[in-house]
């Protein structure tokens, strides 16, 4: 296992030395930790109580004492949309990793082992796949009643075949390299090469499939709450606050603004950054010295 | 021993030219049979059919020698080679390896033939996994079989391996992409030795390495065979190096083998017109000789191993195909002591075709 | 005789991420009418650049100096528009590779006469008669009916006379041969080397033949230069440059073959791997490996090519005397 974890500890050095190198990528990881803070701490950081009404103040535009503006019942839109930042996080990270936990398990199974076990298990995924996410949510939140956790199932059960199917592509062009037919004659197992030699050489995809759907689940959450079946009120969330503010497009513009331009930014950090990952993690673009310094 | 090195580093010290070294025939007591095929036909269902890759193929190696494969592409004679470590399902016949039949066994039991039967694949690097370290692919073996306790010894292992291939114990922490052609193969070969397996398959070895590698590499693998006292067959197109290489050699021709013998005796005295046609094919690097050579070119190309001819194999190419050659499909046998060929007019047609 | 093609100082210089690759540092060679030149050297010796180069089919991040003469045309000079033309007129091409070298959905009449008809402004129909007259010229049987077949009915060798016949099709010149056998097995090589040896004759084309392959050389050219680390160490006339080879590196190379003729002892080995064009010596670029190792000015100074006989030049400070024959 040691050898597992000096190569484990050079890629993650690995990776913060490009990051310093790469100002884009350096952007969205700053995003990135600034929402993680906001979402862990936001409530305690936030200017006022997200449910504070206040009437003297509705509707109020940006300005020193609210500079996100104030809301139809005169609350803290800054407040609402930092607190909100938790729910959305949570709900990318959850259902992302329900989906990519469970997608790339069938995925390499059914690309490694191709036959009978292929064919039922991508029959099942394209089933899911046909399912709208709404109609799947709605069905779950029958069964689960309406919440946080019956969106994050939902959107998690969504995003399971692209990821499934991800994997899978991978793992057949993976397979069929010599050095997986080298790892077989030397004897080793198939789990072993699995997880030894073809699910690292598919890391690239799937990382870049992570950021994306991180960003598309943030998205999902706000359909989502929308309808009611996600958040619920008084609850803030991104979403809810987005399509909430879309009755005063034309008088309050910073009610749909600011949450929506708060999905867009951690939708572009992700995305950021995911390109970066990819590139750092293909040791063949790394220089001799860099390499050296890694694995010393 | 310091004389072979000397004799590696310095150019121009000369090949044995007095002739002495090539015309004593290299004599061994028969040994143990360390991996044997009998009959074996391999057999791929594809959408144009099914390609028979190797359709009757016997041998034997034993330990100790190099006994070397030549062929032209579809010939079989790598799918022969993976039939050794039953990287492909036998369609007939049978794999035996130390005595044992290894032709059904299943999944799990093929895993320690793998330790038996190492292999050094052709472009050593799409063999090596780009993401390892050099350390971790020569460990694997280590890994997989429990060969070493703990990370330390594993290390030592592994230090150990790449010194017997020539390499400095600080590459193991690099990336193939790091290493030349050479090192790369250097490394193929090390984690086929970790096993300490008692047959390496040598697939093509130096195939896409330069030149100058490629006798790095053929010295490397005879000084390991003779420290080590290993075990080799040794699969290649190139007729001179397995000439070099190998104690005994065969030749394929679309899934069969058509000769046997010694290099010396194949070399001189080809029996069958195709190994005569390919000893004829091969440049030679001289080219006063390359003038006065009298060449044999085969017309056409080889056939599809879907749909091989019948009779003879060959007899679609062969310049002394006779109406004969349509009707028996000839089996080895000797022409000389040690010396095969499946050809009914063994060594007549080959005198045949070079005296026209 | 005028040279077909004439290459003088040639460097061609490629950008990349780990600075400027020198593929080739200064090279010089003319092949003339009915000559083959062939250029011969391991991978990265700058062979293959070389001949791209001059043709200006070199990569793009590529910058390229030197002259480059086809007949009494200077290449260099000229709009890509006005090299394209000459190089479609006067220049065919084969590459190793046959399969990629053709389209697959295209028949391989109309690959075959596709530049002619744009080049000698051919009617399809004539075209068409032309396509039959090049793939019976280079031996394709029942030419006939074949021309209408696509690339992949064909084998990897009849495929690789397809691309010879494309090659002549507007009946060049020159014909430069990049690796053409060396994806093909060995009785496939000696029917492509015996059929580009026959159509020269035939034709009069000179052939720039690029190979890593010294058998292949002995048996085609007429004069070979050796490459390394993107220049040329020794050239002359084949029988000059292989019965006395008179720089280290070809000398090694020679001796590095197995020869069945002489036993199974060690071979002779050249320590080391060839030089990265990113990082070429200052000096004699083959000095880290040579087996004379010479002094300081190798390792700092480049040698100059100096004549060692007639039209056989050699570039290092130690020529070895030619004096008789190897072995």
């Amino acid at each position: 296992m040691s050898e597992q974890q000096i190569s484990r500890e050079g890629q993650v050095r690995r990776a913060l030395s490009a990051l310093r190198r790469d100002p884009l990528a350096l952007t969205g990881t700053l995003v990135l930790a600034v929402l993680v803070v906001v979402g862990v701490g936001g409530s305690w950081l936030a200017p006022s109580g997200i449910n504070e009404v206040d009437v003297d103040v509705m509707l109020q535009p940006p300005s020193w004492a609210h500079p996100f503006g104030t809301d139809e019942l005169g609350r803290d839109v800054l407040s609402r949309v930092m607190v909100a930042a938790r729910v959305s996080l949570q709900v990318g990270l959850v259902s992302v990793g329900i989906a990519l936990v469970v997608g790339v398990t069938l995925g390499l199974f059914a690309g490694y082992y191709r036959g009978w076990l292929d064919n039922v298990l991508m029959r099942c995924m394209d089933v899911l796949f046909a399912f709208p996410v709404l109609l799947l949510a709605v069905a779950i939140v029958a069964v689960l009643g309406p919440g946080l956790t019956t969106a994050m199932v939902a959107i998690g059960v969504v995003y399971t075949p692209i990821f499934a199917r991800v994997t899978r592509a991978g793992v057949l062009s993976v397979r069929e390299q010599v050095f997986v037919r080298a790892a077989v004659s030397v004897g080793a197992s198939d789990l072993r090469i699995m997880r030894r030699h073809v699910l690292p050489n598919i890391a690239a995809p799937l990382i870049v499939q992570t950021s994306l759907s991180l960003a598309f689940a943030i998205l999902s959450e706000a359909a989502l709450s929308f309808l009611g079946l996600g958040v619920q009120p008084p609850d803030p969330a991104w979403g809810r606050m987005l399509f909430d503010g879309r009755g005063f497009v034309t008088e309050a513009w910073w009610l749909g603004f600011f949450p929506g331009a708060a999905i867009f930014v951690t939708v572009l950090a992700f995305n950021l950054v995911g390109d970066a990952l990819r590139d750092v993690l293909d040791p063949r673009q790394l220089t001799v010295s860099e390499a050296r310094r890694s694995t010393a | 021993m310091s004389e072979r090195q000397r004799a590696d580093h310095q150019l121009n010290a000369a090949v044995p030219a007095d002739g002495a070294h090539a015309a004593v025939p290299k004599q061994r007591d028969p040994g143990e049979v360390v991996a044997e095929l009998d009959d074996l036909a391999v057999w791929f269902p594809t959408p144009a059919g099914v390609v028979r890759a190797v359709d009757g193929v016997s041998l034997r190696v034993r330990r100790g020698e190099t006994l070397g494969l030549v062929g032209e592409s579809g010939s079989g004679k790598s799918t022969a080679g993976l039939a050794l470590l039953r990287l492909v399902d036998p369609t007939s016949g049978t794999v035996r390896v130390a005595g044992e039949d290894v032709t059904r066994w299943s999944r799990r039991r093929l895993r320690a033939l793998r330790r038996r039967v190492a292999m050094v694949f052709q472009d050593p690097q799409a063999s090596l996994d780009p993401r390892l370290t050099i350390g971790a692919s020569i460990a694997e073996p280590l890994i997989v079989h429990r060969l070493t306790d703990g990370g330390a010894a594993r290390r030592r292992r592994v230090d150990e391996l790449l010194d017997m291939v020539g390499l400095r114990g600080e590459l193991a922490d690099r990336h193939p992409h790091e290493l030349s052609g050479g090192q790369r193969q250097r490394v193929g070969i090390a984690r086929a030795l970790a096993g300490e397996p008692d047959l390496i398959v040598l697939d093509e070895p130096i195939a896409s390495l330069d030149l100058s590698v490629q006798a790095q590499i053929m010295n490397l693998l005879r000084r390991l065979q003779r420290d080590l006292g290993l075990t080799y067959l040794f699969i290649a197109h190139d007729l001179a190096a397995v000439e070099h290489m190998s104690d005994r050699m065969a030749v394929m021709y679309l899934g069969r083998i058509v000769e046997t013998g010694t290099p010396a005796q194949i070399w001189r005295d080809p029996a069958h017109p195709y190994t005569a046609a390919l000893l004829s094919a091969v440049p030679v690097a001289d080219p006063q000789a390359e003038r006065d050579r009298r060449r044999i070119i085969l017309s056409g190309d080889i056939p599809s191993p879907v749909d091989p001819p019948g009779g003879c194999r060959f007899r679609t190419r062969c310049p002394q195909a006779r109406p004969e050659c349509a009707e028996t499909d000839p089996v080895l046998a000797e022409v000389d002591p040690d010396h095969r060929a499946a050809c009914l007019f063994a060594g007549e047609a080959v005198r045949a075709m070079r005296s026209r | 005789m005028k040279p077909v093609l004439a290459v003088e100082d040639l460097t061609v210089t490629i950008g990349t991420r780990r600075g400027p690759a020198h593929a080739v540092a200064g090279v010089d060679w003319a092949v003339r009418p009915g000559e083959t030149l062939a250029l011969v050297g391991e991978s990265g010796s700058g062979k293959s650049m070389s001949v791209l180069a001059a043709t200006g089919l070199a990569p793009r991040t590529a910058r390229v100096t030197g002259r480059v003469h086809l007949h009494d045309t200077e290449l260099t000079g000229l709009t890509e528009e006005r090299r394209r033309r000459l190089r479609g007129r006067h220049i065919g091409f084969v590459f190793q590779d046959p399969m990629t070298s053709l389209n697959p959905v295209l028949t391989v009449g109309r690959q075959v006469t596709e530049a002619a008809e744009e080049h000698l402004a051919l009617t399809r129909r004539a075209a068409r008669s032309r396509a039959v007259e090049l793939l019976d010229l280079v031996g394709i049987p029942s030419a006939g009916q074949r021309v209408d077949a696509y690339p992949h009915q064909f084998s990897g060798g009849m495929r690789q006379r397809v691309v010879i016949a494309m090659a002549l099709a507007c009946e060049p010149d020159l014909l430069i041969a990049d690796e053409p056998t060396t994806a093909l097995d060995v009785t496939t090589q000696a029917q492509i080397v015996e059929l580009v040896a026959d159509l020269q004759q035939r034709l009069g084309t000179a052939v720039v033949w690029i190979t890593h392959d010294l058998g292949v050389v002995a048996g085609i050219a007429d004069t070979v230069a050796v490459m390394y680390g993107g220049r040329i160490l020794e050239q002359g006339p084949v029988d000059a440059v292989f019965g006395a080879p008179s720089h280290p590196y070809t000398g090694a190379l020679l001796a590095a073959r197995p020869d069945p003729a002489a036993g199974g002892g060690d071979l002779v080995t050249i320590a080391g791997a060839p030089p990265s064009p990113l990082d070429l010596p200052a000096g004699c670029a083959f000095w880290p490996r040579c087996p004379v190792r010479g002094d300081a000015r190798c390792e700092h100074e480049l040698p100059p090519l100096v004549p060692v006989s007639a039209g056989h030049q050699v570039r290092t400070f130690y020529p070895k005397p030619s004096d008789g024959e190897r072995r």
